[in-house]
């Protein structure tokens, strides 16, 4: 079979460590194929992001280099994958399940005419085909399927923490420029502007206190903000996530989302006020060391996969609670 | 410019948020059970509410495309009661448990056949394989301008606009038509349709045409189905949960000390 390819994403300028993540997963099917596994990385200035790509162990590290590969132009990006897979004809090509990979797997796939796996836990190889398994969550995360597609790639999308990001190697991988052609008439989407805006990052939170649609109102989400000022003093980053209906409402942004299509953390405390438990919730929270429920209803969800749980009306417990912890210092 | 044509793929599946306590999960058979009703897969109908915002404001037709087994009228005709105007359903014993690029051929090979259209709506990802492939496959397959993750759509002067969700907040692109976007949930929920007007429209007869491969003229050999080699329940997730009990400030008193312990 012919080698393994990943594609590398940057964060913030360096790597991501999704990225690393792929990379474990991908050398370790290399090993167990005994073929070479090879990294690529996009853009218009990818020579630092190539060189750390490159100490981690893996054959080959591919600088994809064009002007249009710049920031991410999904159009650009197919086409440039779309090229480099016609130059090194990977067996298996892996991508992480993240903005990028979501919108590029599947398009690169069709172009490919092959089939792509989104959303994988696990991968391994069938030694009697030959062909990738891939394992993944389906009805949000109530079953775990395990299938197997026919087609060259054979491609998956792999979730965050799927595996341990890989550590540092001896020697630094080759690394081999390669310039896609890619004509302005491939790009049909043209981006008018990037509004940004403040973006929090749960999984960097020591606790994260999270409303549902349980909150009445949005004002009370300051009942939350005051719970997580008063515990900021003595446990480290508590920051407010939500459950979904609450950015449907527009009450937070999109970020502050825990869950199947928000964010996955685990952090070492996790507080569910108003939140029922659904599965697509479930599996973004359900690594947290310790969780802690408020909720009216004695029978939710919540309740059974919580360590503590408090019957109640959030609006009564959490200003008691406040004033308790105050108290405390 | 005339008046958009647009058309809206939904996928009726179990109700994906129904309590994981109704989900049963047949290892030898490789079936996911789910003992609820069934609906419109949640972000298929984010889609439906921004095609009907564009109707409203430009007037045009929105044809919603189904396929699968067993479809039923009374989910289905939901969107006719919200604002949609036709209904086309894709059935065969050939389309039963297809992966995402056979989905993909099948609904590109039913919009072709409708022929005059300006838009392909579909939702990010469905509620109960959420692979989020099919629309994205499917705007390679029509070979038009595609853009994902929408959280508002506008076609203004002939010229698409999509406010698209990105990590660092979201970003404003334009295409020309036709055009497919993939929705999201920040376009708002499908608006509520009184159980009188359902019930109003569950009476009058419609014609709703139903297609089969045949009519289509897919190719069959590009038809493959998911090839499932293991299916099992997830590991339990339940935890043994200490519930605080007692008057609101005796729980609060509680609770402040398991905080405290838990630092
Ligand atoms: C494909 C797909 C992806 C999804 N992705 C996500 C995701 O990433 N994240 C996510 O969160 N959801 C996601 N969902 C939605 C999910 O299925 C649920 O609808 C959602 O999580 C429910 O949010 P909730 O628990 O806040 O609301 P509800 O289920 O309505 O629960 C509200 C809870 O508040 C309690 N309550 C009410 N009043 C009070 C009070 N005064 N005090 C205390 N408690 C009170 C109620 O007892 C109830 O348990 C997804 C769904 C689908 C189909």
């Amino acid at each position: 079979m012919s080698e393994i390819l990943l594609l590398v994403e940057a964060k913030d300028g360096a790597l991501d460590k999704k990225s690393l993540e792929l990379m474990q997963g991908a050398l370790g099917l290399g090993r167990q194929l005994g073929v070479a596994t090879c990294a690529v990385v996009a853009g218009s200035d990818t020579a630092r992001l190539a060189e750390s790509a490159a100490s981690f162990g893996l054959d080959k590290v591919y600088r994809l280099e064009h002007p249009l590969l710049a920031g991410f132009q999904p159009d650009a990006w197919v086409k440039g994958l779309e090229w480099l897979c016609g130059q090194v004809n990977p067996g298996i090509f892996l991508l992480s399940h993240s903005f990028v990979g979501k919108e590029v797997g599947p398009r690169l796939a069709c172009r490919l005419n092959t089939a792509l796996t989104t959303d994988c836990l696990g991968l391994s190889v069938d030694p009697g085909d030959g062909l990738l398994v891939r394992t993944k969550p389906i009805y949000g995360g109530n079953a775990i399927a395990s299938l197997k597609c026919e087609g060259v790639p054979q491609m998956a999308t792999v979730r965050k923490n799927a595996f341990e990001p890989v550590g540092e190697a001896q020697s630094a991988s080759a690394i081999v420029e390669m310039v896609p052609d890619i004509g302005e008439d491939a790009i049909r989407v043209k981006s008018i502007k990037m509004v940004e805006q403040e973006v929090v990052e749960l999984d960097k939170a020591n606790v994260v206190i999270s409303g549902g649609r349980g909150i009445e109102a949005k004002e009370d989400f300051d009942m939350l903000e005051a719970l997580a000022a008063a515990m900021s003093k003595s446990h480290g980053n508590v920051m407010i996530g939500c459950s979904r209906p609450v950015v449907d409402k527009c009450w937070m942004s999109s970020d502050r989302q825990v869950g199947l299509t928000g964010t996955i953390i685990a952090p070492d405390t996790y507080i569910a006020v108003g939140i029922s438990g659904a599965i697509q919730h479930l599996v973004g929270m359900i690594r947290s060391k310790k969780i802690v429920a408020i909720n009216t209803d004695p029978g939710c969800n919540m309740f059974k996969v919580a360590d503590y749980g408090v019957v109640g009306d959030y609006r009564d417990i959490i200003p008691a609670l406040v004033k308790k912890l105050e108290e405390q210092r | 410019m005339k008046e958009p044509q647009i058309i809206v793929c939904a996928k009726q599946i179990p109700d994906p948020e129904a309590p994981f306590s109704n989900v049963t999960v047949n290892v030898e058979k490789k079936q996911v059970a789910v003992d609820a009703p069934d609906v419109i897969s949640p972000y298929d109908e984010n889609a439906l509410e921004a095609a009907i915002r564009i109707k409203e404001e430009l007037g045009g037709k929105i044809t919603i495309l189904s396929m699968g087994r067993k479809v039923s009228d009374t989910v289905l005709r939901k969107t006719i009661a919200a604002g949609a105007d036709a209904l086309v359903l894709l059935e065969d014993p050939l389309f039963e448990g297809l992966d995402s690029g056979s989905t993909a051929h099948v609904l590109s090979c039913a919009i072709k056949k409708i022929g005059d259209w300006d838009l392909v709506l579909t939702g990010r990802q469905a509620g109960d394989w959420d692979s989020g492939q099919v629309g994205l496959i499917m705007g390679e397959m029509l070979d038009v301008p595609c853009v994902s993750l929408a959280r508002s759509i506008k076609i203004d002067d002939g010229k698409l606009l999509v406010e698209k969700s990105v990590p660092v907040g979201y970003e404003m692109v334009e295409a020309s038509l036709p055009a497919l976007v993939t929705v999201s949930n920040e376009v708002g929920e499908l608006r509520y349709v009184a159980r009188s007007k359902m019930l109003g429209l569950l009476r009058r007869p419609m014609s709703i045409p139903k297609w089969n491969s045949k009519d289509l003229g897919c190719d069959i050999d590009r038809l493959k189905k998911l090839q499932l080699t293991e299916l099992v329940p997830p590991a339990d997730m339940g935890r043994q949960c200490t519930l605080i009990e007692g008057a609101a400030q005796d729980q609060a008193c509680r609770l402040a000390e398991v905080l405290s312990e838990l630092r």
